[in-house]
């Protein structure tokens, strides 16, 4: 192993021997071999290189403990299951509303009873990956929700997969939770972060999805933070087998520093995945959003595409790359990626890239980054709209657009509501 | 109603309009009309407002008020109404939001009631049914994919709802067919009255077989070269604007 040698890999290695006393053993052993091996990302590893997470987790902060419970508001017409401060909390949530052919279980039990199929899973999500975060979180993960979705079931209301932080002092979290679809199931799931307060908090959280064969999962991730001490890693590993279709949708409310960083692969036959959202930022904030889609198998279908709206000194980041295996033919995949600078002094970084390794295939992007629209913004105000609604009005569009094709009607109220919300705290 | 003098207008050191002084009364159709790069649409967006035009001399009165201090919002819901020559599309933003909020915008400007949404619904009922635009197109974003015609209809529909002071139609029948400015003229026809003017702003003879003018203003080289009434629009029609440019030239 190689010796650690910051204070913060001194500290996931002293969380390290007491997490793995809590099961997995063998599974924690080899991702924190593999973390240790890299250590924290400086940025001159690639995939880091916009978001300096060394520096921004140089002291991390004690482990996080379950704490008592806390009135979350609901936002979202859901089957709430509470993760708070790393720890699943079922009588929090709202199990018995599940419906038949819905389990849920703890990653903790799951792990200290070393339930077969969930370590499998969990092994081979971050096999898929090679992100040293993701390992991190493999190593330290304390809990989470798996939530199984039984083949040929469909789920009408959507389950949300709520992960609050409450603590006034500074903490660390690594959950991890898993959805697993069998063949031709249906769900909804929404997939929330919030921070109920300013506190100095480091969260590290994965979401793994397997999707069997004809499986179909809308995902709904909104993401909120409180004040600049906030560093949040959110990982998505998704695994589609053939037919199967991942709809995800995605609104990023910056706050400190946040990486969303989406591993996609698409190992079946006409396999489908859409990303879309929008990331709203200002204030000194980073928000970064990091997607890797790799298509292993022919005639599967890609779509992403993400709108920025950056503010004040906020940094935003896209990485975005498509991956076509040899053989995955016919695939088709378009990412696009737009960005609004309404200040002189927030920055955008994109990153576009395409690996091709088919012949047959259909694959594009684009990358814009600018200001609002002089013709439009004059169009407004030549009807009469105060500049500084006409400004809100086209910014709150250009996130909408975003949004296109999402058919939860609640869930488009949701993020024009909040979008105008965030419009409304402008302060310039 | 519209009385502007000796206006100068430069954009970086280009010099566009040279001393153009003009008056339209209330309820008066002045028409524009001018060769290419004259200064026409310049006029129309310096009227309205629209940023990167240096004043450097000369005055803009509305109903008797200097609005050059005014921004385009403020201009609006003194009365300013500009139809554009190419009106852009918005994706994002909803036609009957965009709508809403403009009516209430000029409302509240006037220190009016804004409008309830039945209210609001009934007038944008009413005034699409006669411009012929469909609620298909109410339900689309903002001029998002609409054909000229569309484009030019929504515009005018807007003329409509908003009631101006003065109207003023830059270029109004480019990109559109003969069934398309037939629609469009009519509906500015219907807004005629005794209390508006309307500047309509053309470069053919064409768009004013359907809006009739009551008088006609040559403009070349940035100010207006002449006068009269409807006959001068179509001695240009024979003619052309080569004696203004000549003239200017010599």
């Amino acid at each position: 192993m190689v010796k650690l040698a910051s204070e913060a890999e001194a500290a996931f290695s002293s969380f390290y021997e007491e997490m793995k006393t809590k099961g997995a053993t063998g599974m924690r052993s080899a991702a924190w071999d593999a973390f240790s091996s890299k250590g924290l990302p400086n940025r001159r590893v690639e995939s880091w290189h916009y978001t300096d997470i060394k520096a921004a987790m140089s002291k991390p902060a004690p482990l996080a403990i379950g704490r008592a419970g806390v009135e979350a508001a609901r936002t979202h017409d859901s089957i709430r299951l509470i993760v708070l401060d790393g720890v699943f909390r079922p009588e929090l949530s709202n199990l018995s509303a599940l419906p038949e052919g819905v389990k849920v279980q703890s990653l903790r039990d799951a792990l200290a009873q070393g339930t077969p199929g969930v370590m499998a899973l969990i092994a081979s999500a971050d096999v898929q990956t090679d992100d040293a975060l993701l390992s991190l979180n493999a190593a330290l993960m304390q809990d989470g929700v798996i939530l199984r979705v039984g083949g040929g079931v469909t789920v009408e209301r959507p389950i949300e997969l709520a992960s609050i932080t409450s603590s006034d002092e500074a903490q660390s979290s690594f959950t991890r939770s898993l959805v697993i679809m069998g063949k031709d199931a249906r769900a909804a799931v929404i997939e929330t972060a919030s921070a109920l307060s300013a506190a100095s908090i480091q969260d590290n959280q994965a979401l793994i999805v397997r999707l069997a064969q004809g499986a179909s999962l809308n995902l709904f991730t909104h993401a909120t933070g409180q004040g600049e001490a906030l560093v949040r890693v959110m990982s998505l590993v998704a695994h589609l087998d053939e037919g199967a279709t991942l709809s995800a949708y995605s609104l990023i409310e910056g706050a400190g520093l946040l990486r969303r960083q989406i591993f996609a692969r698409l190992d079946g036959e006409r396999a489908r995945v859409a990303f879309n959202g929008a990331t709203l930022a200002r204030g000194r904030s980073h928000a970064d959003t990091t997607l890797i889609v790799d298509h292993a198998k022919p005639n599967g279908e890609s779509r992403e595409r993400f709108r920025n709206i950056l503010d004040e000194a906020s940094v935003g980041v896209f990485q975005g790359k498509i991956i076509v295996r040899p053989g995955a033919q016919k695939t088709d995949g378009v990412m696009q990626s737009k960005t609004v600078l309404i200040s002189d002094s927030a920055t955008m970084n994109n990153k576009p890239e395409l690996e091709i390794f088919a012949d047959d295939v259909q694959c594009g992007h684009g990358a814009t980054c600018g200001r609002l629209d002089k013709d439009q913004l004059f169009y407004l105000t030549a009807r009469g709209i105060p500049r500084k609604e006409a400004e809100s009005l086209l910014i709150e569009g250009f996130a909408i657009e975003a949004f296109d094709g999402l058919e939860n009607e609640a869930l488009r109220d949701f993020v024009s509501e909040r979008v105008t919300k965030w419009m409304s705290g402008r302060t310039a | 109603m519209l009385e502007i003098k000796n206006l100068h207008v430069s954009v970086g050191d280009r010099k566009i309009l040279q001393g153009l002084t003009l008056s339209v009364k209330a309820g008066e159709v002045a028409a524009i009309m001018g060769p290419n790069g004259t200064g026409k649409s310049t006029l129309s967006y310096v009227i309205s407002g629209r940023e990167g035009y240096d004043i450097t001399e000369g005055e803009v009165l509305l109903a008797g008020e200097n609005i050059l201090a005014l921004d385009p919002a403020e201009r609006a819901a003194k009365g300013v109404f500009l139809a554009f020559q190419y009106p852009v599309e918005i994706p994002g933003v909803a036609t009957m939001t965009f709508l809403k909020a403009a009516m209430n915008a000029q409302r509240r400007a006037r220190g009016e009631e804004e409008l309830a949404t039945p209210d609001f619904m009934k007038r944008v009922k009413d005034a699409s049914a006669q411009l012929g635009v469909s609620q298909e197109m109410l339900r689309r974003p903002l001029n998002s994919g609409f054909s000229g015609g569309e484009k030019k209809r929504m515009d005018i529909l807007q003329m409509a709802l908003l009631q101006p002071k003065l109207g003023i139609l830059d270029e109004t029948d480019s990109g559109l067919d003969i069934d398309a400015l037939r629609v469009v003229s009519e509906g500015v026809n219907s807004l005629r009255s005794p209390e508006r003017a309307f500047l309509v702003i053309t470069h053919y003879q064409r768009l004013l077989d359907y809006i009739k003018p009551d008088t006609v203003h040559v403009m070349a080289k940035g100010r207006i070269q002449r006068s009269g009434g409807p006959e001068l629009a179509l001695e240009l029609e024979k003619h052309g604007y080569q004696e203004y440019l000549a003239e200017e030239a010599a």
